[in-house]
């Protein structure tokens, strides 16, 4: 484990307020998903999500050919898809899709898609301003933070904080009433969609059979993105396509319940293309950016792709007893959770944090409500071996390496565990002492097993060992 | 920019070659219950209510026009162009402005009413949600810029739910630019979970069932 990722661990732990604030959040969205896919409301909700685990196992399983007839479906209405590798290539298509209509403001819905690639900040690099529309991405870029959940963007800041921030950077008289303050953001905002030159919004999936782009959101700032300023571009990652529009009949029962509970969330936009014919009003130029950024390499991977199939509903999240302790911000990446656990490795290479697919306890929580029946807990086992394997090459972990070797040799060899079971229970202190591992000589306290001993002790043995009770039975 | 790139590093990664027509995807799943028209407006009202919607039901255009004309109450209001608006007299309310077809007016117009008026495509009877279809005579802005949302919903206009609306419309992208599945009043819960509503979209929403 680094030790950024430890500190920023510990930080949370000591955060009393914090803890609260994750604890609260996490625990009402665990309520509320809970009571929506309760048999008495939904009976085949287990359906559904054998159906939604089929749907994207079959078209991540045939990506190219459903990429290829999105794009035609796209074309076809009059937009354009655009692909791009990685975080610059993104970047540099907007820059000159404005650069060449003379834009300078941006407004942005939210899209954890953008927030991969740093595109506001690449964008402003270039002084285009380019402002997040809800609410609580609002609040961050503000703050300068990233997302603390992947649905609950703010989760961690509490209304004093908010109060602050307008205060500090709006010049507004400190308000602490939340629908105040939600009314000030709205106002600024409201200013910034009439005279914004683009709209960017992510997507929650990208429908073949239509070259549709469906937009799933509660506060209608992705409503306003798309619809007012006179061009829309949609920033999507390769895997948020579904075959058809009707699988949406599947996938929109269990995505707003997962997230939130709702059963729909209050606007789905399904938008294929700029303003037709005689339609009134929506923008003139659509565009959709499908997004690698290590994507394919991922797929690569037969038994670890269905990490793609996530519909980013934040389930796993809420319910992830690591997650509700160490909170989003101790993630070394943008994506945290069991869900950020299994993509970050995979999108940024196991080493960029070794430690992550160990902050697990592999309880399984997230499997089971996992809406896409993504198997997290193993895709978290097959990195554990990956890691190791690199930390193999490089020439780390020889002394664990040994240990288990040696562990392995002694468990295949039963007289010779239980004569050392036998000798380690008589040199053992008596149960009172409970922390006696700790305090063990010096001469034992290697680095390495001080950093394992100081978050584990063992009990003391018991008086008569398991073998010797079933001898005697 | 990275098309050929991308499309081939899929390929390669799924062991596919270009052109290859994949095995036909999982049959759709799509249910319809049964359910007779007042269950379905019953059901719709409910669900509407249960977030915090404003319902009523009337017999007949007149009375839909009765009903929207005590709501406006003559305040500045922008109405779609939805022939059954104008069959209901609604157009010609006081206050009312409607027949609007370039985008600028109709921004304008949008930005500074304080309530809109639509007439929905469809409605869905178990999630309480109505649904916009985008053309010459629905904009999508009515429904999104005032402080307050009325929806007229013929009766005969409420599906069931999802399925339906699928069975019905399996290409929404062969008719509109934009569809849009409006389910309660604009909300947020972003600031330590308390809910307010009304953040970006009408925080007010009345559904009028006619029929
Ligand atoms: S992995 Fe599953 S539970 Fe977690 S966010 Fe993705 S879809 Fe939701």
């Amino acid at each position: 484990m680094s030790v950024v990722f430890d500190e920023k661990i510990h930080q949370t732990l000591d955060d009393s307020k914090l803890q609260l604030a994750i604890y609260t959040a996490t625990g009402r969205l665990m309520e509320k998903r809970r009571e929506a896919v309760a048999a008495g409301i939904l009976p085949d909700y287990q359906e559904l999500r054998t159906q939604a685990n089929d749907l994207k196992k079959h078209t991540i399983e045939n990506l190219d050919y459903y990429l290829e007839q999105f794009e035609a479906n796209v074309t076809a209405h009059g937009g354009k898809v655009v692909y791009c590798k990685d975080a610059t290539e993104v970047a540099d298509f907007v820059l000159s899709l404005a650069r060449e209509r003379g834009a300078g403001l941006i407004v942005k819905s939210k899209s954890m898609t953008t927030e991969e690639v740093d595109l506001n900040e690449r964008l402003e690099h270039h002084h285009l301003e380019s402002v997040e529309t809800d609410l609580g991405e609002y609040i961050l870029q503000l703050a300068h933070e990233r997302p603390y959940h992947i649905v609950a963007p703010a989760l961690h800041k509490t209304r004093y904080q908010v109060a602050d921030l307008f205060t500090e950077k709006l010049g507004v008289p400190n308000e602490t009433v939340i629908e105040k303050q939600t009314m000030i953001a709205r106002g600024v905002l409201r200013q910034k969609f009439l005279a914004a030159d683009i709209g960017i919004s992510g997507a929650n999936f990208l429908v073949a059979d239509s070259g549709a782009v469906v937009l799933v959101e509660n506060e209608g700032n992705a409503r306003l993105t798309t619809s007012a300023p006179k061009i829309h571009v949609a920033v999507a990652g390769l895997e948020k396509m579904i075959p058809r529009a009707q699988d949406l009949a599947v996938f929109l029962k269990l995505l707003g319940r997962s997230a939130t509970g709702q059963e729909l969330t209050v606007y789905t936009s399904f938008l294929s293309g700029p303003r037709r014919g005689e339609e009134i009003d929506g923008p003139d130029e659509f565009y959709v950016v499908l997004l690698d950024n290590g994507r394919t390499r991922l797929l690569a991977d037969r038994d670890k792709r269905q990490s793609l199939y996530c519909i980013r509903c934040g389930a796993c999240l809420n319910h992830c007893p690591v997650y509700r302790k160490i909170g989003g911000h101790s993630f070394p990446w943008v994506y945290s959770g069991p869900i950020g656990a299994i993509i970050t490795p995979q999108f940024l290479g196991v080493t960029h944090e070794p430690g992550l697919p160990f902050a697990s306890s592999l309880c399984g929580a997230c499997a089971e409500v996992c809406p896409v029946k993504i198997d997290i807990p193993q895709v978290l086992l097959d990195l554990r071996s990956e890691v190791k394997k690199t930390e193999a090459r490089e020439g780390h972990g020889k002394l664990e390496r040994l240990a288990f070797r040696i562990w392995a040799w002694i468990m295949r060899h039963p007289g010779i565990y239980e004569m050392l079971g036998a000798m380690a229970a008589s040199v053992a202190p008596p149960a009172e002492n409970a922390g006696w591992l700790r305090d063990v000589p010096a001469a034992f306290n290697l680095p390495p097993v001080r950093a394992w001993l100081s978050q584990r002790d063992l009990p003391p043995p018991p008086a008569r060992s398991f073998r010797q009770m079933w001898r005697r039975r | 920019m990275s098309r050929e790139n991308i499309l081939h590093k899929v390929r390669t990664a799924l062991g596919r070659s270009a052109g290859q027509a994949p095995a036909p995807p999982p049959a759709a799943r799509l249910r319809l219950p049964e359910m007779d028209a007042d269950a379905r407006v019953n059901s719709l009202m409910a669900k509407v209510a249960a977030l915090a919607g404003k319902t009523r039901r009337v017999d007949s255009p007149q009375a839909a026009r009765d009903y929207v004309a005590a709501l406006l109450d003559g305040r500045r209001t922008v109405a779609s162009n939805a022939p059954f608006l104008a069959e209901c007299g609604i157009t010609a309310l006081a206050g009312v402005r409607s027949g609007i077809s370039a985008r600028e007016d109709l921004r304008q117009a949008c930005a500074s009413a304080d309530l809109g008026v639509t007439c929905a495509d469809y409605a869905l009877a178990d999630t309480g949600t109505l649904v916009m279809l985008s053309s010459r005579e629905e904009a999508r802005l009515i429904s999104l810029l005032p402080p307050v949302h009325v929806a007229v919903v013929p009766q005969a206009r409420i599906l069931t739910g999802l399925d339906e609306l699928f069975t019905l419309l399996p290409r929404p992208a062969e008719q509109t630019s934009s569809m849009v599945l409006i389910t309660g009043p604009s909300r947020t819960a972003d600031i330590e979970q308390i809910l307010v509503r009304g953040v970006h979209g009408p925080g007010e929403i009345h559904v009028v069932v006619v029929g």
